[in-house]
């Protein structure tokens, strides 16, 4: 592979939103599979392990690095199911015409931030 | 094959036959995945707190203990194989590849293991 010349890639392309939503599908996948099981994990242990330890859950949870987390985790969450309803339509060969797959490229991420500001607004408000 | 280019060297051996495994259960898991989550924070929003006491009955009745268990599983498998896909894609050294891939399949079945034990502790200990 010495010196053959690569074919055209990321750097030559005009940046458009289905390559900001393809990218963004990847990163929130596996941050959450990084950071959210961790969390996943750290609040089933603590709530089974007993009083003290969901305390201490909670206390790390609710401060305003935890919050940080948490409200990341969300987003990611939302944005990742959103992608992913879109890579359904996409498996079934729906979607590629020019217009419609840069509309719900350009959407998808955009309701995912709705969800996740409706989410914590309905936690947080009732 | 000889010295043939690396898309000849391809050719030759053909496809793996392992791919639309992977595929379909990453589709899978991905509709346990949009189920079982949608449970889970639409739990959130409906109990009337996160207390320690709450999410104790809560996990001690048998719908929320059994679709958490579920998601886990879920979960944790979906994850396994989306990062399988990272790791192919970005780690070039093959023997690091295998070892990484190894050590992901052993965090992912841990990462089970430690979940279901903890909510089969809450739904069956009942010492809350």
């Amino acid at each position: 592979m010495a010196d053959r010349p690569l074919s055209p890639h990321l750097t030559i392309w005009k940046w458009g939103p289905h390559m900001l939503t393809s990218i963004l599908h990847r990163v929130t996948g596996d941050g959450m599979a990084l950071v959210g099981l961790a969390v996943l994990l750290w609040w089933l242990g603590a709530l089974a392990s007993g009083p003290e330890a969901y305390a201490t859950f909670v206390s790390v949870m609710t401060s305003w690095f935890g919050y940080i987390v948490l409200v990341g985790l969300t987003w990611a969450f939302f944005t990742h199911m959103m992608s992913g309803l879109r890579h359904f339509v996409l498996d079934i060969g729906a979607g590629y015409e020019l217009d419609t797959n840069k509309t719900w490229a350009t959407l998808s991420p955009v309701i995912a931030i709705l969800l996740t500001a409706g989410f914590w607004a309905l936690i947080l408000l009732s | 094959m000889g010295n043939g280019t690396s898309i000849g060297k391809v050719r030759g051996l053909g496809s793996a036959h392992q791919g639309p495994h992977h595929w379909l259960l990453q589709r899978f898991t991905a509709i346990g995945n949009l189920v079982l989550m949608l449970f889970l924070l639409a739990s959130f929003i409906f109990l009337p707190d996160l207390s320690y006491t709450t999410l104790r009955e809560w996990f001690a009745r048998p719908l929320p203990a059994t679709a958490v268990a579920l998601l886990v599983v879920s979960v944790f498998w979906h994850a396994r194989l989306g990062l399988q896909v990272m790791l192919e894609d970005y780690v070039d050294n093959s023997g690091n590849r295998f070892a990484l891939i190894a050590l992901l399949n052993l965090a992912a079945v841990a990462g089970i293991g430690i979940g279901l034990f903890s909510i089969a502790s809450m739904a069956f200990g009942g010492a809350a």
